[in-house]
């Protein structure tokens, strides 16, 4: 059946991504202690970013997903980040 | 011969269609439901044009007026036009069109019904409970719905309930789409009515989530005063309608979608010629998905937003106006030097075209600033929507359940009857709606339930118009049952189409086809 | 392309998960609209955000956190080892993520209700007596991870199924779309609270 020749993660991979994880939980927290002013909300989103991007290539299985996978999953994004932007002409030029 | 009527899943009755995963059960499940809220919404919109046929106040309070209107757009948006043609005609006819047995999850299919009609049934409670129907129009604007003492919360709790059945609707349907089309059936080769079918999915599935947790932030604001929307806690009341407008906006894609991708499959098979420009109606009909979630402020220009923000959603609401003129372009050339037949669904079409396009056309008033201003909040904006949500979506439904009905009944509707119904119909909606424009224009605003004498002659040609299209509609609901049993019996393909739906029984069986087809053409070549 | 084939007693793996792929797209719309609204008032009121965060315990948050990924680690883990035959090893990946997800909860029970006894709580006149931003920063606090915990929940009931399912050999290494499934929609719990987390505890 299909579900056999799907690819299996390995659990040293795994592990290897949550100690990533754990490293930039760190990273973050001590990011957050400095003073970067405006870039602190921009980099604290970025370092979330990569987490989040890891969890997905990996956790989520989607580095091994196909290629309808990989694009399907950028529409959410897209839509959202068009509703927040949008709004915001509205915000910042009140 | 048997068909998907004999097969009842060894349930008794009833439960041989309430419990029923088989996909054609369920959209005729849908089909029954929605049209029976129809006509109660039906009902308050005469019922309120009864009270409008002269100015002063005769039968109806104005508290009662505002909770008909909240509950007339409550029950024809919710209720019927947005599962609208996807959740029935959709349900019944996607599989067969890409030649698959049934969607890709029956039974979230069958969950997806009772999320409607559970649904339903909280939004009619509220009618009866606590402190009385909603009156605060359909689209809930803050702070009026977090103050008023009426059913706010469990109407509202209702429409997330039928949020639910959508979502679940446009993923079923998208996952359909992808894995279960027959051999063969490349996405160039599917109808443009699964094509329709599929980029409304999407609009069900990224915005339906936005009005989810929109309202579920106003029961929560009711309850518990979080002050996101109330000044007084530093909240910003226009934030909602951001909020809320987000989905709705879409979601008038969800319903007029579909109705486009009906009357596509009609034309070609009506004008006995392939349609023109396959591939520009089915992009645009993605490209209609798409550019529609980016001109929700045209709801807002009045209501405070940034001069800068206006300008954006105006630019971008002329844009979205493109793909749709692309479709009547289309439609228009595919008929040019076919063989017309006029049979009930080319008439319904034919006016669906004349009717939404004079709808898109005062879209384009209300979309400009400087006119905007002037017709906000008035009658020409009623008339604006119900030309393209009725004259539009509802006249395409009509023309679809023309065409489809002998594939779902195995019997054919009495011709010279639709042709008069639709006469009429056609008549009653004009008459009903057009002098509409006129009295926004003059400055009659909506929602009032008294005006000033000098709107007396427009209303009352109104509301003579509603009583000429009811009559046209309650035909048309005598000619559908009366068929049911009467009707002369309907071949595979009593119209000579191409699409495989018309390559099984009428009715189909329980599996669809006999045999898996196997695809070698696209859906609309004629001999 | 190729792999497509036809309903019938097969389960269409692939289908199953787009299935469960469109559905997390829903809850990131969702949530979506709720990171909206924080958005644009961590916009207009910046620097009372950036005070309010001040009552929040970055401890609690990041402990938080740790386990959340944590648990998002098992299960993973709980899925290889199903598919390499180690049924009982899978079992108790699951029972750790369920466990994993319990402690979430009464760390965030301990937090909210340290707040609500502060009178930081809607409506709360000690909370209206504060400033604007304030009053929305605990707001959004509330309803974002109450949002989030309502599909901890959830998410824990789904495991609690596959495991269930898992011990009585429904849930296999043949037969595992499921628990694929029900892993995918932790993960998205667990992502939700990535970005959570810095927004609420290191705006400091």
């Amino acid at each position: 059946m299909e579900e056999q020749n799907v690819h299996i993660g390995s659990a040293k991979t795994y592990v290897a991504v949550w100690l990533a994880l754990l490293a930039l939980t760190a990273i973050t927290i001590t990011v957050a202690t400095m003073h970067l002013g405006t870039f602190s909300t921009l980099t604290a989103l970025l370092i979330a970013s990569i987490k989040a991007s890891l969890v997905l290539w990996f956790f989520m299985h989607l580095k091994y997903e196909k290629k309808l996978f990989k694009f399907l999953f950028l529409i959410p994004i897209a839509t959202l980040t068009v509703m927040i932007g949008l709004t915001f002409f509205d915000i910042w030029y009140r | 011969m048997e068909n998907f009527y004999h097969r009842t899943g060894g349930y008794p009755g009833i439960f041989g269609w309430i419990f029923s995963t088989d996909h054609k059960r369920i959209g005729l499940l849908y089909l029954g439901s929605m049209f029976t809220f129809f006509l109660v919404g039906m009902t308050l919109g005469l019922t309120m044009r009864l009270e409008l046929i002269a100015p002063g106040t005769h039968f109806i309070t104005s508290q009662t007026y505002n909770a008909l209107f909240t509950l007339h757009g409550v029950i024809m948006i919710f209720l019927f036009i947005i599962p609208g043609i996807p959740a029935s005609l959709g349900n019944f006819m996607l599989p067969l069109q890409i030649g698959a047995q049934d969607v890709a999850f029956p039974r979230l299919n069958l969950m997806s019904w009772w999320f409607y009609i559970a649904g339903a049934v909280v939004v009619l409670t509220s009618l009866f409970t606590g402190g009385g129907p909603p009156d605060t129009g359909w689209t809930f604007y803050v702070p009026y719905s977090v103050r008023t003492g009426t059913n706010v919360s469990l109407a509202v709790f209702g429409v997330f309930l039928l949020g639910a059945s959508s979502t679940l609707t446009g993923l079923n349907f998208l996952t359909t789409i992808h894995r279960l089309r027959a051999p063969g059936m490349t996405w160039f080769r599917m109808p443009l009515f699964t094509w329709s079918l599929y980029a409304t999915a999407w609009v069900q599935l990224l915005a339906t989530p936005v009005i989810a947790i929109t309202l579920l932030l106003l029961i929560v604001e009711r309850s518990f005063g979080v002050g996101f929307f109330d000044p007084a806690k530093g909240g910003d009341p226009i934030l909602f309608e951001h909020l809320f407008w987000i989905y709705s906006h879409p979601a008038v894609y969800i319903m007029i979608l579909p109705a486009m991708g009906a009357v596509t499959d009609i034309i070609p098979v009506f004008s006995r010629r392939v349609i023109f420009g396959y591939k520009a109606i089915a992009f645009s009909s993605i490209a209609i998905a798409v550019l529609g979630y980016l001109v929700w402020g045209h709801h807002m220009f009045t209501s405070g937003m940034s001069d800068f923000s206006r300008m954006i959603f105006s630019l971008l609401t002329f844009l979205v106006a493109v793909p749709s003129g692309i479709k009547v372009f289309n439609w228009v050339a595919s008929m040019y030097k076919g063989s017309i037949q006029l049979d009930s669904p080319m008439l319904f079409t034919i006016s669906f075209i004349f009717l939404f396009s004079i709808g898109g056309l005062t879209g384009l008033v209300q979309g400009a600033l400087a006119t905007n201003v002037h017709v906000h909040g008035t009658y020409f904006i009623v008339a604006h929507f119900h030309y393209v949500m009725f004259g539009g979506t509802v006249f395409a439904f009509f023309a679809a359940l023309h065409y489809w009905y002998p594939k779902m009944f195995g019997r054919m509707m009495n011709e010279k009857l639709a042709r008069t119904y639709w006469f009429i119909m056609f008549i009653g909606f004009n008459t009903l709606y057009f002098p509409m424009f006129i009295l926004g224009w003059q400055g009659m605003p909506r929602r009032y339930y008294d005006y000033l004498p000098k709107y007396h002659a427009g209303h009352l040609i109104s509301t003579i118009g509603s009583w000429i299209l009811a009559t046209g509609v309650l035909l048309m609901f005598y000619n559908f049952f009366r068929s049911l049993s009467k009707g002369e019996k309907a071949g595979n393909n009593p119209w000579n189409a191409a699409t495989l739906e018309w390559q099984t029984t009428s009715p189909p069986p329980t599996e669809n086809f006999e045999e898996v087809p196997e695809v070698t053409q696209g859906p609309y070549t004629f001999r | 392309m190729s792999e497509k084939h036809l309903q019938n007693e097969h389960i269409d793996y692939t289908g199953s998960k787009l299935g469960m792929w469109f559905f997390l797209f829903t809850e990131i719309l969702l949530f979506g609209g709720l990171f909206l609204i924080y958005a644009v008032y961590r916009a207009q009121y910046a620097q009372e955000f950036h005070n309010t965060a001040h009552g929040l315990s970055t401890i609690l948050g990041a402990v938080n956190t740790i386990i959340l990924l944590t648990s998002s680690l098992t299960m993973a883990l709980s899925i290889v080892a199903l598919r390499q035959g180690k049924k009982n090893s899978s079992i108790v990946f699951q029972a750790i993520t369920l466990l994993f997800g319990l402690a979430f909860l009464v760390n965030k029970y301990f937090e909210w209700s340290g707040h609500i006894h502060e009178g930081l709580y809607p409506n709360a006149p000690e909370l209206l007596s504060r400033s604007h931003g304030e009053i929305l920063f605990y707001g959004l606090y509330y309803v974002m991870t109450g949002l989030h915990g309502i599909h901890v929940v959830i998410g824990m009931i789904a495991i609690a199924a596959m495991l269930w399912l898992t011990v009585r050999g429904n849930v296999s290494g043949e037969n595992f779309n499921k628990l694929e499934n029900a892993g995918l929609y932790w993960h998205l719990v667990d992502i939700i609270w990535i970005y959570l987390f810095p927004l609420f505890y290191l705006i400091t």
